[in-house]
């Protein structure tokens, strides 16, 4: 088991930023200002570092040759998967499956957990602000079993309307997949009370990590969470990597859900035994360097003090708000005190897509659109937003730009 | 007040009919930086009359584009005469849609699957400047024009 690393290092969004190249380039002749972390970020010189490191030394197929090469890649691909247990505090690594991401975590539970386990007339639970790959997954399944999908309503402000959440939960209810943190708002929902009360009902539960896990530090057995889907490209890891941390009782009762190379015990024309957790879930060549960079941005972020990082984003977040109240016209989505760094907005008059362009003109990255949450952009009746979403690398420097951009484009509409 | 009809749409649009490809490229070709380009496109945008809401369904949808965009069209019967309109509820992709416009209104069906748009994007130096997605949605504007036009040869 690895030892928790120790915080050691003064937390200075300046010199972090200095870390990763892809933040120090120019866009459109201006300095880059980086704010589509919600998308995806970007990854330090770390991570880049130990994937070029084992593809320049280590390159070898895991758990199988019986070289020196494979002994090293095993070795750094599982101590990745430590690294995981300790960040998530999970009770053992048996219970970190790698993934791609958080849907193909998502697919993983709804597909082995869900198409076995549910029936005609049983109810799923999800929110009105999930993303597509939280409620599609669910439906595909749904129609495969019979089961029905509930939806805990969103509040004019952004939050789950928690006494609808207790009306909807009954003896029905078999499963609540809910998301901890809004990618399209920036809300964090209260898991760890949706998660007890699942759980008096009798019901499993599953948190869409995506967001919360690159700003929050996340604690599984605190939560009591069953399952919790995360995505290592959100994290300052490599894309194509990503986990689902399962309890070990229920990953241990669940089918395969795909099938062939190491998730095979022994395979005969006749039947087939699968191999022990957590390999049983990993079918085929795992991503293998992805997995050892996601360990690296692991070992990166734990080099700071969590509290640090939190009370920098919140005054990025603080800054945001105060400025956006200098924008006439200006709507923001989601104004629960309990946010991730994340300014979701429209302006009246201009279209996000206009903004997405004109941002981009003064170097300004953000995402615009629907943010893959298309039910909730139709509750809040509205084609989709413009998102800054920031990351502990960003500063107020960074912040400012964006609003001064947005003046500017104001000006361009009068 | 009645509805203003379509007819009256039409009636209201001088892109492509008193403004000229010519107009455009000249004023294009004096502006220098970024903002003014982007302030002239969204200006041509806002020279659109629009569209009628009935108009703006399924029928006449451009998928493919970020933004929403409708085109609809009128042929003229005497003159064998395409005439166009095109809305969007995104500005930028409004007034690039108004160029678009402006190179085919008012032409035959012929001359519309004549002419190489490529190249008028070239000269207007319009496709470097937009992200692929965006481009991808310009080219699908000019295939539904192209497809409107054969309809009638
Ligand atoms: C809340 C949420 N859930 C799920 C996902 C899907 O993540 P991925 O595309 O990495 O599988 C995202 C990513 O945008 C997200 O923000």
């Amino acid at each position: 088991m690895t030892a928790a690393v120790q915080p050691q290092r003064v937390f200075d969004p300046y010199e972090v930023r200095q870390e990763f190249p892809a933040l120090n380039q120019e866009v459109n002749g201006k300095p880059l200002v980086y704010l589509d972390n919600a998308a995806t970020s970007q990854k330090p010189e770390a991570v880049l570092q130990a994937m070029m490191h084992y593809y320049r030394f280590d390159n070898a197929n895991v758990h199988r040759a019986a070289h020196t090469l494979s002994d090293r890649a095993t070795r750094s691909f599982e101590q990745a998967r430590l690294k995981v247990r300790s960040w998530l505090n999970a009770a053992s690594p048996n219970e970190i499956i790698w993934t791609r991401g958080t849907t193909e975590a998502i697919n993983l539970v709804a597909q082995s957990y869900g198409r076995s386990h549910l029936k005609a007339g049983d109810e799923i639970i999800i929110s009105g602000m999930e993303h597509h790959s939280n409620i599609v997954p669910w439906q595909l399944v749904a129609q495969q079993t019979g089961a029905l999908i509930k939806v805990i309503p969103v509040r004019e402000n952004g939050t789950l309307d928690m006494d609808a959440y207790r009306q909807l939960l009954s003896e029905r209810t078999k499963l609540v997949a809910v998301v901890h943190a809004s990618n399209a708002l920036g809300t964090i929902n209260p898991v760890k009370e949706i998660i007890r009360l699942a759980r008096q009902a009798g019901a499993v539960t599953l948190i869409d990590g995506a967001q919360a896990s690159a700003h929050l530090r996340v604690d599984v057995q605190d939560l009591d969470c069953d399952f919790y889907a995360l995505s290592g490209h959100k994290m300052f890891g490599p894309t194509g990597i990503g986990v689902l941390y399962g309890r070990e009782s229920l990953l241990s009762i669940m089918p395969p859900w795909q099938a062939g190379g190491e998730m095979i015990d022994r395979v005969s024309f006749d039947t087939t035994t699968f191999n022990d957790l957590p390999f049983k879930f990993e079918a085929g060549t795992p991503a293998i360097s992805q997995a050892i960079g996601f360990g690296a941005a692991l070992d990166y972020l734990s080099q700071f003090n969590w509290e640090d990082i939190m009370a920098h984003e919140h005054k990025l977040l603080d800054r945001a708000r105060e400025l956006s109240q200098e924008i006439p016209g200006i709507r923001v989505m989601g104004d629960s005190e309990n946010k991730v760094a994340l300014l979701s907005f429209v302006v009246e008059g201009i279209h996000p897509s206009d903004f997405g362009t004109l941002l981009d003109h003064q170097g300004i990255a953000v995402r615009t659109g629907h943010h893959c949450c298309m039910p909730l952009m139709d509750q809040l009746a509205i084609p989709g937003t413009t998102r800054a979403s920031f990351a502990f690398y960003n500063t107020l420097e960074d912040v400012e730009a964006l609003f001064r951009a947005i003046q500017k484009i104001q000006k361009m509409f009068v | 007040m009645t509805e203003p009809t379509r007819a009256d749409f039409f009636a209201k649009n001088t892109l492509g009919i008193t403004t000229t490809l010519t107009d455009i490229q000249d004023t294009i070709s004096f502006l220098d930086d970024w903002e003014e380009r982007y302030s002239y496109i969204i200006d041509l945008g806002r020279q659109l009359p629009g569209l009628p809401e009935a108009d703006k369904v399924e029928e006449n949808y451009i998928h493919g584009c970020q933004s929403q965009v409708w085109i609809v069209h009128q042929l003229d019967p005497e003159t064998g005469r395409l005439f166009l309109l095109v809305d969007s509820d995104a500005m930028i992709v409004k007034g690039l849609a108004a160029i678009v416009l402006v190179a085919y209104n008012g032409k035959t069906p012929r001359e519309i699957l004549d002419l190489d748009i490529e190249a008028v994007f070239e000269e207007l130096d319009l496709i470097r400047h937009l992200s692929p997605t965006r481009g991808n949605g310009l080219r699908s504007m000019v295939r539904r024009i192209r497809s409107l036009a054969e309809q009638y040869c």
